[in-house]
């Protein structure tokens, strides 16, 4: 799949197996994510969403299946990883923003340094960014001297100063409290409406319906049961799934 | 000038016990002015030289070879655990015999290095087997998740430590080092022993000469001491501070 | 002293100043030595390891070689060991005794109510802390009397007492900032409660924050006792007979054959290696220990 068109799917994910050691975490999950679409994959603690997520970034190798994001294909050896992360911007539940440099600094590093582009227009972009996260106030303070949810939304203007196609966010609002959880969310959403594709792990199940095109369960490795929201929330088949629902909300 | 001299001068024959000679005998002032010099640039050169081999060596500590680690790990007990002032005796007559000798006027031969070069070697060696440990763990202390997030954003391995990983360990290593380097610059009086003209060894020819000298000396190099490690402890914690990054426990 | 000291078996090679007769072509390695000469002085370091291989091969072919020099080290271990690692080791322990107590009065001092004793304390600690230890020796070298007059009768000083003095000094003042610091590592809520419970000062401390911070003490003041046998050494500025005076005087028996540097200095630090780093280890698994529970 070296050509890629916009009707393949972007991301696609074929009978993937991942383990640590002799704990296989993976066994065997497939899915297809199109352009613009917005999924949420849920699931109890421990089931391999974060592994999964992270795969797509080649952040962890894979031991089965395949990978491919925007006809990259992940396991090639040869992978150039660089390219795919241009393509790829990860959220991470703590944040990991850089505690050594500004607000505005995070979101100019990478496009300055990884792509290399002119520091004037990279700054002109990086203070559209702040804005679109509403922090353009806060530019100058450093990571240590925000909230948790204003690091968070430094964190995504931070990935989305590299123009990526898709956007990977795992339980990104696990860490806040529930007063900054919407703040985060609204970011997200904003995202979501102007088109971005966007792969979420999340608990926040109210926010799942509203914005996911479709959504996926997992549980012990395994997809157990996906669809679009209005039928995965109301007409749950398996009992894992109902448990779970039942438990959450 | 003159008349400072003279008080030193009425001193003595006041007080016999207080002979300040280095404040009014030119020959004794400059032994004291050279040994403080020569003190100085000891320190600074090895303070310099011992955080180099600290660096390379927590970069060779990393190395995916486990027999460079092991050699690195080698040199650090070695120099640990053994006393600064054998080192500083093995380097200088030990191996300091076997230096290839030069001769500058086709006359004398003189070894290329001299017993300050092997000064500077080995507290250089002694000190920068504690900077390579305390750089590691300043590098281990920056979090996976840190690293793992520069590099999801394109960062390759090099460009997550020089801006990254790098930056963070310094800030981390900092008091550590600030300890080691004060230590540095008092074991550095241990040159002594291979007849380094430090700041020590000239203030015992002074006293050994005029024992009326004795305290007085004695209260110079004590002064002398503290202010050295006085200066060096501010310029650390001003570069501490400095590097300090607002909101972060550091 | 320091001259006595300094008389170095091998630098020179031309003693006397001759008159220049006429121009002598430098032989064909002047200017590689020149060369040499004017490299900056960290090639130092790079020379450091073929150092240590080139006195088994430069002096194999003289008559005195590496191998009698080792002969003659065996003989002298068993003198050089009993007589002179077993003194370092004793002064070492006395110092650490004498220090430790010191140490631990100072260390209370520290945090004493009253302010003359705590800032006395505070004093004396960073005084003894931040001065070099050679230094220190030297000054209670000389400063000290030779000899006591006690009740008439002359009691003389022997140096290595005054170096045993000397090296518990310093082991006083880090004692007492390890005090200090364990004790004020205790949270302060352990104070108030006990307070509460209308402890007085006294109790608070010796029943309640002490024995807490007890554990914590031991790894940091293992690490002083390393740090103060590796300066046992210094003693031998100050001319008492421990390990460096003995072989000095051994190699001197021996003709002072420069092959005897190697075997006999290489014997000294590796009898401290072979004493210090199992403290080392014994130091950092009972730091990891201790670190973990409060
Ligand atoms: N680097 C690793 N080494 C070994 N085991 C790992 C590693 N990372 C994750 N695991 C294991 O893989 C399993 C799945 O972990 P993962 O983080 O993917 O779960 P998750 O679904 O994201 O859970 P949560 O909702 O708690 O974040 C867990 O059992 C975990 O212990
Ligand atoms: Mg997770």
């Amino acid at each position: 799949m070296v050509s890629w068109t916009e009707k393949d799917p972007i991301v696609s994910i074929k009978d993937v197996h991942k383990s640590f050691g002799a704990l296989e975490v993976l066994k065997g999950v497939s899915l297809d994510v199109m352009k613009g679409e917005v999924i949420c994959i849920i699931g109890p603690s421990g089931s391999g969403k974060s592994t999964l997520i992270r795969c797509i970034n080649a952040l962890n190798d894979i031991q089965g299946g395949s990978i491919h994001v925007r006809g990259i294909d992940l396991t090639d050896p040869h992978l150039n990883k660089l390219e795919l992360r241009k393509k790829v911007g990860m959220v991470f539940q703590q944040y990991n923003l850089f505690p050594h440099k500004t607000a505005i600094e995070n979101v100019m590093m990478a496009p300055l340094l990884v792509l290399k582009e002119d520091e004037n227009e990279v700054r002109a972009r990086a203070r559209d960014l702040m804005k679109k996260v509403r922090l353009e106030e806060k530019e100058n303070a450093y990571p240590g001297e925000l909230s948790g949810g204003q690091q968070q939304r430094v964190a995504i203007a931070r990935s989305l100063a590299m123009s990526p196609d898709i956007m990977l966010f795992d339980e990104v609002t696990a860490a806040l409290d529930p007063e900054t959880v919407k703040e985060v969310l609204v970011t997200i959403k904003d995202l979501a409406q102007d088109g971005m594709t966007c792969i979420l792990v999340t608990h926040e199940m109210g926010f799942a319906r509203e914005i996911a095109d479709h959504i996926y369960f997992t549980d012990n490795g395994v997809i157990v049961e996906h669809g679009p929201p209005e039928t995965f929330f109301t007409k749950a088949k398996d009992p894992r799934t109902k448990d779970f629902l039942s438990q959450i909300l | 000038m003159y008349l400072i001299a003279e008080f030193f001068r009425q001193l003595v024959e006041d007080y016999p016990r207080w002979n300040f000679i280095w404040m009014y005998e030119p020959v004794q002032q400059e032994k004291v002015l050279s040994g403080i010099w020569m003190t100085i640039q000891l320190s600074v050169a090895c303070l310099f030289f011992s955080v180099i081999i600290g660096i390379i060596g927590a970069f060779l500590q990393g190395s995916r070879n486990a027999i460079v680690r092991m050699v690195v790990q080698g040199y650090i007990q070695f120099f640990r655990n053994t006393p600064p002032y054998v080192q500083l005796l093995f380097f200088y007559f030990a191996l300091g015999q076997f230096t290839p000798t030069y001769s500058p006027d086709g006359w004398l031969e003189v070894p290329i290095i001299s017993n300050v070069g092997w000064a500077i070697i080995s507290l250089s060696f002694f000190a920068g087997a504690f900077n390579v440990e305390i750089f590691r763990a300043g590098i281990e202390a920056v979090p996976e998740s840190t690293r793992e997030a520069a590099s999801s954003l394109g960062f390759s391995r090099a460009q997550t430590f020089r801006y990254i990983v790098f930056p963070l360990a310094v800030r981390v290593s900092l008091p550590a080092l600030n300890n080691n380097l004060v230590n540095l610059v008092k074991t550095t009086t241990q040159a002594f022993g291979i007849a380094v003209p430090e700041l020590l060894y000239q203030s015992v020819t002074i006293w050994n000469d005029y024992p009326s000298a004795l305290y007085p000396t004695m209260l110079l190099v004590f002064v002398v001491y503290i202010v050295l490690v006085g200066v060096l402890v501010m310029s650390m914690n001003g570069w501490e501070r400095q590097m300090r990054i607002p909101g972060y426990g550091l | 002293m320091a001259s006595r000291r300094a008389h170095s078996i091998h630098r020179i090679q031309t003693d006397l100043p001759v008159l220049k007769p006429f121009y002598v072509p430098p032989p064909a390695y002047a200017s590689a030595s020149h060369w040499l000469a004017n490299l900056p002085p960290y090639t130092g370091i790079l020379l450091f390891l073929p150092l240590l291989i080139w006195p088994f091969a430069s002096h194999a072919a003289g008559e005195f070689t590496m191998f009698n020099a080792f002969e003659a080290l065996f003989n002298w271990i068993p003198f050089l060991f009993t007589s002179g690692f077993l003194f370092n080791v004793l002064i070492s322990l006395f110092s650490m005794l004498f220090g430790t107590l010191a140490g631990a009065v100072l260390g209370l001092g520290q945090i004493s109510k009253i302010s003359p004793v705590r800032r006395t304390s505070w004093f004396l600690t960073q005084l003894f802390r931040n001065s070099p230890w050679l230094v220190i020796l030297f000054i209670v070298l000389l400063a000290l009397p030779f000899e006591f007059v006690i009740f008439g009768v002359i009691i003389a000083v022997p140096d290595w007492m005054k170096a045993v003095f000397g090296l518990s000094l310093p082991i006083m003042a880090n004692i007492s900032e390890i005090v200090r610091g364990a004790v004020l590592s205790v949270p302060t809520a352990q104070w108030e409660a006990a307070e509460s419970l209308a402890f007085s000062r006294q109790q608070i401390l010796w029943r309640i924050i002490l024995p807490q911070c007890f554990k914590r003490m031991i790894p940091p003041w293992m690490n002083w006792y390393a740090i103060l046998t590796m300066a046992t050494p210094l003693c031998s500025l100050l001319g008492v007979e421990e390990i460096i005076t003995l072989s000095r005087q051994a190699m001197e028996a021996e003709n002072n054959h420069p092959e005897l540097l190697v075997p006999f200095y290489s014997f000294a630090l590796g009898m401290f290696f072979l004493y210090c780093y199992p403290i080392a280890r014994l130091t950092i698994r009972l730091e990891r220990k201790y670190a973990v529970k409060l």
